[in-house]
């Protein structure tokens, strides 16, 4: 086996993500999996590093973490907010700017 | 260069194809708090892939950082939500998911055979030679020496979305909380008095008393506001008529 293998899988986990972004309708979910789509990357930079033999895609994936972290925090504190004003955590009932 | 054990080729064809698959269970399964552990499940095996891989560091921050904080605060918001329509897998966009499927397969398609394609000019070196400290050692002498600006630039990111989080979720009211008093009040006043003693609990007069279980009516009919809407949407109602009264003097009539 050589390393690219990983590379394969976060590209299937990174198109799995894809679809559940534009297919599911729940905010959290949606949300969850741009959070597995982040992870995808991750698997990437962790295997580029080794494959490069730095530890720099390590630091990158390090730094990727912590903005998903900060993403996390406020986009459920957006998804709270919104399900406080119109009761609803669906992607498709926050349709205001369409009408 | 690189030589990859056996040992390692064993856990990630283990491995691969159980995230894989349970990353597709995450699009697949109807509730959002099955799709929340089945993405946990993806990520401790991001982590025990991050450890084979040489990077100790990162897959500890893995389960640390991802299943311990971030899917926690998923699983917390989902409590906080609640169950309602959203989850539903019916789609709202005619024709969406075929058109979804096939530009994911496109692009899943791509991106694998750009990867079988692509070369690097060079074989896997391997992380023995930069981890030979220690991978914790590697990784700080890296982030505090040339990657010290980003990071302090991602510290003020932390806080400034701490912040943010605070102003979203802060709730400023625009008027005074009714009292007790006034709230009995403006239950009378409303145009029925049906309501005025508040709703029936769960299970009054059923024969148990569980918060699924509607309440019975005087005459022996089931009381539907008597169940929390959250169990309603979720359809945890059991069927009532197990729990009616089998004698019910309906003789008695309303006093006025």
């Amino acid at each position: 086996m050589n390393p690219y293998n990983y590379l394969y899988v976060a590209g299937l986990l990174f198109t799995i993500g894809a679809i559940g972004v534009v297919v599911r309708r729940n905010a959290i979910v949606v949300f969850m999996c741009i959070e597995l789509m982040l992870n995808a990357a991750n698997l990437t930079l962790v295997t580029f590093a080794r494959i490069n033999g730095t530890l720099e895609g390590q630091v990158t994936a390090f730094f990727t973490m912590v903005v998903a972290a900060c993403e996390v925090v406020v986009g459920l504190a957006i998804i709270v907010t919104i399900y406080r004003s119109r009761r609803s955590a669906s992607i498709d009932d926050a349709s205001l700017l369409k009408r | 260069m690189l030589t990859i054990q056996t040992p390692e080729t064993i856990l990630f064809w283990v491995l691969a194809p159980l995230s894989v698959l349970a990353a597709l269970g995450m699009l697949l399964v109807k509730k959002a708090v099955h799709s929340a552990l089945l993405l946990a499940f993806v990520m401790i095996t991001l982590a025990i892939f991050y450890i084979a891989q040489d990077a100790l560091f990162l897959g500890i921050v893995q389960i640390v950082v991802y299943t311990g904080a971030v899917m926690m605060l998923f699983l917390f918001i989902l409590m906080l939500v609640g169950v309602d329509a959203s989850d539903s897998l019916t789609e709202t966009i005619r024709g969406l998911r075929p058109i979804a499927i096939t530009a994911a397969i496109g692009f899943g398609g791509l991106m694998i055979s750009l990867i079988a394609r692509a070369k690097l000019g060079h074989g896997a070196f391997g992380l023995a030679e930069a981890n030979k400290d220690g991978n914790v050692q590697g990784l700080a002498k890296l982030l505090f020496s040339d990657y010290v600006f980003p990071f302090e630039v991602i510290s003020a990111l932390l806080i400034t979305a701490a912040l943010g989080a605070m102003v979203l979720a802060h709730h400023q009211r625009t008027s005074a909380k009714p009292t007790q008093r006034e709230q009995s009040i403006a239950r009378f006043r409303q145009g029925t008095l049906g309501t005025a003693a508040g709703l029936p609990s769960p299970g009054v007069f059923a024969r148990h008393n569980a918060v699924d279980v509607p309440a019975l009516l005087p005459d022996g009919t089931p009381a539907p506001n008597s169940i929390s809407a959250t169990l309603k949407a979720r359809g945890d109602i059991l069927e009532t008529s197990q729990f009616e009264l089998g004698e019910v003097d309906k003789t008695v009539k309303e006093e006025k």
